[in-house]
């Protein structure tokens, strides 16, 4: 199991953690939790070794649009680019609501 | 409300089968009655599964989720079939068997408990195996000193079906209520298959093994209390049914001498028919429940 | 390890009882006899192989539906004779090949059938009757849910031939889709996934791993001495409560199943919180 983990600059709190998903075929997990600071911190743990470059793409181009202060798990069994940036936008908006 | 599949009301079904544990398990609650327990913000997962390279749930597959239902004290433990096939695990399992051990206490408080289990699985975790067998030991153990107490609801609606190690905890259920897609039994075609070939089962026949261990045939042989479509107010419906029924007079696993009986009975020169074998076990009464 | 032979259970089951037989109308494949038992008198059960089984897929130690609806009949049969008396012990010996895997057996729900036997066993658990299970060869997935799974306390020899778990190598490795080898390193490191007794014995699931030189081939003063260790675990039962708690309990669980424990732990909190 490879565990990668990457950080972004955040500008603003966030008060309601997020659960979306399932560690399964062509999907992902993704726990996301407010916290302190000004620092998103991104922890992953993947099934599916040598991809770190897709994880920093992926979470690239989330993190242009999200500037929350938050600690982001994602447990992932083999999910494609797609479905990564779909959860992550689908975590963002239950934790928005 | 018809049960027939194609008709207006089959685009207005919402399916059951669609939702993941969590929305299934919230689903069968009166509204905002309920709550998740070792969730999966609790992190509590398994110890074995990253040991091996498998990434680990948060929740390890498994939602316990308290509340009411129809104004009841109600426990839902839900496996989720996505997650490695619902498989118990040593976190899934005991999730399930402490849930179950403290709606019973709750019970002996006087405190009407009801448990629903909603089993996707195929049985035991191979990837913590002993431990694995061992929980559904011990949660076999458990359904049986809550079920004097209150009803335990095994509800199995599909895709993964209940096979394995856990079939006999929905053997040992107050009540099993299943959808036509759904199906239940101790092992599946493929391990049949394998160790006594193709023409004992042959895996890739479909309509073969819903004959055999799908929803319908089963409640057709007396062996389920429910047959419901894929739509969440039926399910929701059958479970309340169930829970205000009570516990019934007999467990179906505890009716040893009619099943002993109907078993010397069968002719095993042969294979069955499924069709025939309904007119042989048809519904024997008490916990029968028709749509 | 060693294939499942079919011959211990006869050996040790007739080592207790003297006997060999089913009792009058049931299945050659399931052995039942009361016999003494230190001061008691226990009745004796066992899963053995049965050439001649009605159903052809369980014609070689497998647990099948006659045998499941069999133990079931011979277990609460003592539930109701010991009603207003004391609670004998129940003793399930057992060296089973596999539950039995054929197209009729699901077709009659062997689902059920299993489920009975283990109600079975629980409920006269519950009852108050010590039952003691006697791992002397194969104990595996289905077939010991069903026969012996249930009991207060459970012992096993220490020998190559004794082996508790879900599922056969070949089959395990093909549906976890790795080697045998593979999962042979594997199960050196994880112990639940071991298919030597005595890393199972590490998971605080066993009261006891007992010592015969030979299982197949007891001599007069090992069989004493089982029997000793039987009634032992019987007295323990006795003065202990009647769920499985003791496998949550025992030492090594305290070390092996610190997971479970905390679960157990953590949702009591949970649950008490409005």
């Amino acid at each position: 199991m490879e565990q990668i983990e990457f950080n972004y600059a955040a500008k603003r709190k966030v008060h309601k953690r997020a659960h979306v998903g399932v560690v399964g075929s062509g999907d992902l997990e993704v726990v996301l939790e407010p916290a302190e600071g000004d620092v998103a911190s991104v922890f992953i743990r993947t099934s599916v070794h040598g991809f770190r470059d897709t994880w920093k793409a992926v979470l690239d181009r989330f993190f242009t649009n999200y500037d929350g202060a938050v600690r982001i798990q994602i447990n992932d069994a083999g999910a494609t680019p797609g479905s990564v940036q779909l959860r992550l936008e689908q975590a963002a908006e239950v934790s928005e609501r | 409300m018809s049960n027939k599949g194609y008709n207006a009301n089959f685009i207005n079904r919402q399916s059951f089968i669609e939702l993941d544990a969590r929305e299934r398990a919230t689903a069968l609650f009166d509204a905002g009655t309920s709550r998740e327990l070792l969730g999966p913000f609790d992190r509590v997962e398994s110890p074995w599964l990253p040991m091996q390279g498998v990434t680990p749930q948060a929740d390890d597959g498994c939602v316990v989720m308290k509340g009411k239902i129809t104004g009841q004290a109600a426990v839902v433990v839900a496996l989720e079939g996505a997650f490695q096939g619902g498989s118990m695990g040593e976190v899934s399992g005991e999730k399930m068997t402490a849930a179950l051990d403290l709606a019973c206490a709750d019970n002996e408080k006087g405190i009407p408990t009801s448990a629903v289990i909603l089993l996707e699985t195929g049985g035991v975790r191979l990837q913590e195996a002993n431990l694995g067998l061992a929980a559904i030991a011990e949660l076999m153990a458990s359904i049986l000193v809550l079920r004097k107490h209150a009803p335990v609801i095994c509800l199995t609606a599909g895709t993964v079906g209940c096979f394995g190690g856990m079939s006999l905890a929905a053997g040992l259920a107050s009540y099993v209520v299943m959808t036509r897609e759904a199906r239940l039994g101790m092992n599946g075609p493929e391990v049949i298959e394998q160790e006594n070939g193709v023409e004992e089962f042959d895996s890739s026949d479909r309509a073969l093994i819903w004959a055999i261990h799908g929803g319908e045939q089963r409640y057709a042989t007396g062996l389920a209390d429910a047959l419901v479509d894929d739509d969440t107010p039926q399910v929701a419906d059958a479970i309340r049914r169930f829970v205000s029924k009570g516990v019934p007079p007999v467990h179906r696993s505890s009716q040893v001498a009619l099943y002993r009986n109907r078993i010397e009975e069968l002719d095993t020169s042969r294979q069955w028919d499924p069709k025939e074998f309904r007119a042989l076990w048809a519904t024997n009464g008490s916990n029968e429940e028709k749509r | 390890m060693s294939e499942y032979t079919g011959v211990r259970g006869t050996v040790w089951f007739r080592a207790f009882t003297g006997q060999a037989s089913p009792m009058l109308g049931d299945p050659k494949s399931v052995l039942t006899a009361d016999a003494p038992l230190g001061n008691d008198r226990a009745r004796f059960l066992c899963v053995v192989p049965d050439p001649h089984a009605r159903f052809p897929c369980a014609r070689h130690g497998e647990v099948g539906l006659e045998e499941a609806f069999t133990l079931a009949t011979r277990v609460r049969e003592v539930i109701e004779h010991d009603k207003n008396t004391i609670k004998r012990p129940i003793i399930a010996i057992v060296d089973v090949k596999s539950q039995a895997y054929g197209r009729r057996e699901e077709t009659a729900a062997i689902f059920l059938a299993a489920a009975a036997a283990a109600d079975a066993y629980g409920s006269t658990r519950l009852a108050g009757h010590p039952v003691i299970t006697l791992v002397v060869g194969h104990a595996l997935s289905g077939a010991f849910l069903t026969h012996g799974y249930q009991a207060n306390r459970i012992l096993a020899f220490d020998d190559g031939g004794v082996m508790i778990h879900a599922m056969h190598k070949e089959a395990a490795a093909r549906v976890t889709r790795r080697s045998v080898d593979e999962l042979e390193k594997l199960a050196k490191e994880i112990a639940p996934m071991s298919y030597d007794i005595r890393d199972y014995a590490k998971l605080g699931l066993l009261y006891k791993l007992l010592h015969v030189e030979n299982p197949a081939k007891p001599s007069r003063q090992e069989i004493q001495n089982v029997q000793g260790e039987l009634v032992a675990a019987i007295a323990d039962a006795r003065t202990s409560p009647v769920d499985l708690r003791n496998r949550l309990e025992s030492t090594a669980a305290r070390e092996m199943r610190k997971a479970s424990i905390l679960v157990r732990t953590k949702l009591e909190a949970q649950w008490l919180e409005t």
